[in-house]
């Protein structure tokens, strides 16, 4: 027997957080489906407002790829370390329990 | 095991989380399944033994109390069961495995409760011991079960609450309303000790080898007796267990062992209150089955 629609659930925590995944309920349509997310994310007043997706309604891009290797655009593309130890050193400014 | 399931175990074991769409090996969803599946099937079954108590308890507050534990209860088992369904077993399968006895739901279900003090205990150690259990599944390698523990160890938290205030109550009246409470005491200290499992090693336990649990059922079992023991000692109540100690140099608690046996006995379904518990559980279901079959239409 079909159970119905699968919806995702996002909460807000307080108003200006960003809505975040709750779960999910499953509802023959979205009358149903808002009185079960009440109930489920609800009923104690955790959120000030959830939002209802239907699963096939969520478009989801997970791949990234980074062919050219693009990491000068990005902080993880430097390394300092090395170059800031030899001019500490060069300009006498080296403390002497750095480590390298 | 192949190099693309001993990939996926490195990933887990590292601290990698995998979501409701991504590959997994058949051992790695067969063993989920099972686990969070009794986990729904707990919750469901965990309602029975309060529910008993509603039109008995004392006072409006505890009856409005107790209902909206039950509340929550049944609201973890519908959350929980969602999750499974996404992991490829339907709710319908779950429940049926459940009234036929196939599944296993936790010890602590297959007992009655007696008195009063019965659902002060329970309320107030039971669930600490559960609580126990599920802060370490908040690092569940599967995410959306690690999500939803969130919010259960969040509403977790008023019950345990409601249930010392209740074990407080009646500790604090009359001579009779004490011996209430020591003698529900005296009545669960086992299942309490059975709760968290044999003590199988992690690196024994598949469950904590694909991180599905992130704790040994023993560390489980010593943090439980570190918070609570001396909770129940201050209030003058006596644990029935002689043995029951900590050892100063290793900071480990010893104690009676528990019979393993007789917790395999219980989880399969020969507890005291096990047939009856089922037997009402397969009733409800028939009861309530007309109610499924019209939301349902609406589906169609």
């Amino acid at each position: 027997m079909r159970s119905g629609v699968i919806y995702e659930v996002f909460r807000q925590e307080r108003k200006g957080q960003p809505f975040q995944h709750a779960g999910t309920v499953t509802a023959p349509n979205e009358r149903f489906a808002e009185i079960y997310a009440r109930e489920q994310f609800g009923r104690r007043q955790e959120s000030v407002a959830l939002w209802l997706v239907a699963r096939d309604e969520i478009n989801e891009i997970a791949e990234f790829p980074d062919e050219f290797d693009l990491k000068y655009r990005r902080v993880d593309g430097y390394s300092i370390k090395a170059r800031l130890r030899e001019a500490r050193e060069r300009a006498g400014t080296l403390v002497s329990d750095e480590s390298a | 095991m192949d190099a693309r399931t001993q990939e996926f175990l490195g990933y887990v074991q590292s601290g990698g989380q995998v979501e409701t769409g991504d590959w997994m090996p058949d051992e790695y969803r067969a063993r989920l399944v099972k686990f969070i599946e009794m986990h729904g099937n707990s919750e469901l079954m965990g309602v029975l033994p309060e529910r008993d108590w509603i039109l008995r308890a004392p006072t409006l507050q505890r009856k409005l109390a107790l209902t909206a534990k039950i509340q929550d209860e049944v609201g973890h088992a519908q959350l929980i069961y969602r999750v499974v369904e996404d992991l490829g077993k339907p709710r319908s399968s779950c429940l049926d495995d459940l009234v036929t006895g196939k599944a296993k739901f936790h010890n602590v279900f297959h007992y009655p409760t007696r008195t009063w003090g019965d659902v002060g205990v329970i309320a107030w150690l039971v669930d600490a011991a559960a609580i126990v259990s599920q802060k370490a599944l908040l690092k569940c390698s599967y995410a959306p079960y690690a999500r939803i523990m969130k919010k259960i160890c969040w509403e977790e938290s008023f019950h345990i609450l409601h249930g010392r205030d209740v074990i407080l109550a009646l500790v604090t009246g009359t001579q009779e309303q004490f011996a209430l409470v020591q003698e529900a005491l005296d009545r669960w200290w086992e299942p309490l000790m059975h709760f968290h499992g044999n003590p199988i090693p992690a690196e024994e336990d598949p469950m904590f080898v694909w991180r599905i649990k992130s704790q040994a059922n023993e560390d489980a079992r010593q943090e439980f007796l570190d918070g609570y023991v001396s909770q129940i000692r201050e209030l003058g109540l006596t644990i029935p267990d002689p043995k029951l100690r900590k050892d100063e140099d290793s900071g480990v608690w010893l104690y009676t062992e528990p019979d393993w046996e007789k917790l395999r006995a219980v989880v399969t379904g020969h507890g005291p209150a096990s047939e009856e518990r089922l037997a009402f559980r397969r009733l409800s279901r028939q009861d309530v089955a007309w109610v499924e079959r019209v939301v349902l239409a609406e589906a169609a």
